[in-house]
């Protein structure tokens, strides 16, 4: 899930400073250890490139996937660098609050893809979300939610190349140009070489050292802080105003906790509304899914995924909590990092790194968060392609075209998505507040999206037209809404259903918890009017809604030779898991 | 189905690479100490960890060498 607490602007504003002196010298086994992971991902797109000639090859890698290769690279396309490093600067900031973006904002979600949504996707053989919506709501569904997530998948493809780049101006002192084209240069080579098959290996390459780059950090944490409960009493003993180590405990009023959210915001804004909408029905990550060999693999991979994701707050997370108690100096704002010269909450990981990690380690560490980076461009870039020559060209633009034409536009529309990237990338540089401006589009039609499909996918009455203009609406007044609030910040107070806020309060909830209601309410507008709407006209017929439907849908038997092999017993398992966790942290 | 090199051999391939640089490191440090070191430096965290990713890159590379 992008970020949307404003922490992108504040790396803006890193740019308008003049380098220091950055924070990490590289040795000789550093370089070499960054340089083989460069040589290893093109050659990896060169030695896919003749399994990618078809179009089912390149834009579905063949629906070959295994059920753990498609849920790694379902989980890793989402853990992009700014990910990383920007909810390690917010743990440091806010505490462990940070963790619901991991749990309640991911694992719920994942795992109703994986039970419900998922059989549905897979058995119409579609090729995209909008393709989805095309065969149950048609071609006017389809194109809407294709333009809109084309235009913002690049966008925030190079929203998050600029993120990149600036980091590594801070922390290695990287010129900012050499590191935009260096790093998407690599990702086009090999994603238009080997299409979406060569994105997903890599993704699980990239998975695998993002986790070996950033685990010794809170493993030696512990070491130093002696143990979690120790680290508990440390970061109380230094900041005892704040409640940084409890989860739910502090969210009963906006103002008991260092987010200024509530828990009513937590649970329906990003339990519900937002992390449905970002892990069922966003492509980028939908797409690695729906690469997989069989109907068990695709509702297995988000239930993998969700085990993975439910364990990254060990390696992003934690080295925040434990910068809050062993760093000797405190981390500051952005803006006042600039100002003043000391070191901000987004420097937390690359510190922690700094801290732990000599020659060679430490260019482990730097090539995970390149991975980082690279995975979630490649996810954007491979998206996007997939969508623009399936549901915006071959829908509407050409549709008799051969299957080695479209393949041939799935390669340059990708080498087009980059190049539109870098172009973001660069006119952010002018213009930062565009970096907000556009995190908040993506939100945008999420949310309302997340409403139109979960109908189309539940509600046999749905209807076409209501789908249509359900999803139009939705999209429609998230802008208004946010529109509104753009016009006088105190309109604020009516979303979260405070009309009496003080200033203050408008104040502390303006930061985090807009987005969530905005989302909240974006997605009962289009749920209402696809509702009306649909009463209003005549449904599909139901042999229109096969394969599309519950309840007009027959799910395929799957033969388990043993019970622990059903997804439904490892979702549950996952599930128990993340109970436990919550109320451990409570 | 078309026969692929296993994405499992070429993690195998880049765990044992890193690991061996990085152990190799760590091995040199022992009698070259580094003039600012890490903090819990005295653990040698490169020799264990860069054991470890050698153990189980050999570990995958000769699993899915085999069988590729």
């Amino acid at each position: 899930m992008s970020l949307a607490m404003g922490s992108a602007a504040a790396l803006a504003a890193l740019f308008q400073a003049p380098v220091k002196q950055s924070l990490v010298q590289l040795s000789g086994v550093d370089i070499a250890v960054i340089a083989i992971y460069f040589a290893m991902v093109i050659y990896i797109g060169f030695y896919l490139k003749s399994a990618s000639n078809t179009s089912e090859e390149f834009f579905m890698a063949g629906r070959e996937m295994t059920a753990w290769i498609a849920g790694l690279s379902f989980v890793s396309a989402n853990l992009g660098s700014l990910e990383l490093m920007g909810w390690a600067g917010s743990a440091y900031q806010y505490g462990i609050l940070a963790v619901h973006w991991y749990w309640i904002g991911a694992i719920p979600a994942m795992l109703f893809l994986g039970i419900i949504m998922m059989p549905f996707y897979y058995i119409s053989r579609v090729n995209s979300v909008p393709g989805y919506l095309a065969l149950r709501f048609g071609e006017g569904a389809r194109g809407l939610s294709a333009v809109c997530f084309a235009f913002m998948t690049v966008l925030m493809s190079g929203i998050n190349m600029y993120s990149m780049a600036i980091v590594m101006k801070v922390v290695l002192g990287w010129n900012l140009h050499f590191s935009i084209w260096v790093s998407s240069i690599t990702v086009a080579i090999y994603v238009a070489l080997g299409g979406l098959r060569s994105a997903i290996y890599n993704e699980v390459l990239q998975f695998l050292l993002i986790w070996l780059g950033a685990l010794l950090i809170p493993i030696l944490g512990l070491i130093e802080a002696g143990g979690w409960h120790n680290l508990v009493l440390q970061i109380q003993h230094r900041f005892p105003q704040q409640d940084y180590t409890h989860l739910w405990g502090p969210l009963n009023h906006f103002t008991s906790n260092p987010m200024g959210v509530h828990w009513s915001g937590i649970v329906f804004g990003i339990g519900f509304v937002i992390s449905f909408g970002y892990w069922t029905t966003d492509f980028l990550v939908v797409q690695r899914v729906l690469s997989a060999h069989n109907l068990r693999a695709a509702r297995m991979a988000p239930i993998i995924g969700s085990a993975f994701k439910m364990a990254v707050p060990f390696i992003v997370i934690l080295p925040g909590l434990l910068a809050l108690s062993v760093l000797p100096f405190h981390l500051v704002p952005q803006d006042v990092a600039v100002a003043s010269g000391q070191h901000s909450y987004n420097e937390v990981l690359p510190l922690m790194l700094v801290r732990y990690c000599g020659p060679g380690l430490l260019g482990l560490g730097v090539t995970a968060l390149i991975a980082g980076f690279m995975s979630g461009m490649a996810g954007n870039v491979s998206a996007f392609a997939t969508v623009w020559t399936y549901d915006i060209y071959g829908a509407f633009m050409n549709k008799k075209a051969s299957d080695s034409h479209y393949v041939s536009m799935g390669r340059w529309c990708t080498f087009v998505g980059v190049i539109i990237s870098v172009g973001t990338a660069y006119l952010v540089q002018h213009a930062a507040s565009i970096m907000d401006y556009v995190q908040q589009l993506f939100s945008f039609f999420i949310a309302p999206l997340f409403g139109t499909v979960i109908l189309g996918m539940l509600w046999k009455r749905a209807s076409k037209a209501g789908g249509f203009w359900g999803l139009f609406a939705g999209t429609a007044s998230s802008i208004g809404l946010w529109l509104w609030v753009r016009h006088d910040p105190t309109n604020i107070r009516f979303m979260i259903f405070q009309p009496h806020a003080s200033a203050d309060l408008i104040n502390r909830v303006q930061a985090m918890s807009e987005n969530l209601y905005r989302a909240m309410w974006s997605w009962t507008i289009c749920v209402l009017v696809t509702v009306v709407v649909s009463y209003m006209t005549q449904p599909k017929p139901e042999s229109e809604l096969q394969g599309l439907v519950y309840g007009a849908t027959k799910i395929p038997e799957e033969k388990d030779d043993y019970w622990y092999q059903r997804p439904i017993v490892w979702a549950g398992v996952i599930g128990a898991i993340f109970v436990g966790l919550n109320i451990i942290f409570w | 189905m078309r026969s692929h090199t296993s994405i499992w051999l070429f993690s195998g391939i880049l765990l044992l690479t890193y690991g061996l640089l990085i152990m190799g490191t760590g091995v040199w440090e022992l009698s070259h100490p580094l003039p600012n070191p890490p903090v819990l430096y005295d653990l040698h965290a490169p020799i264990w960890w860069g054991g470890i990713m050698t153990a189980a890159g050999l570990f995958y590379t000769i699993k899915f060498r085999s069988h590729h």
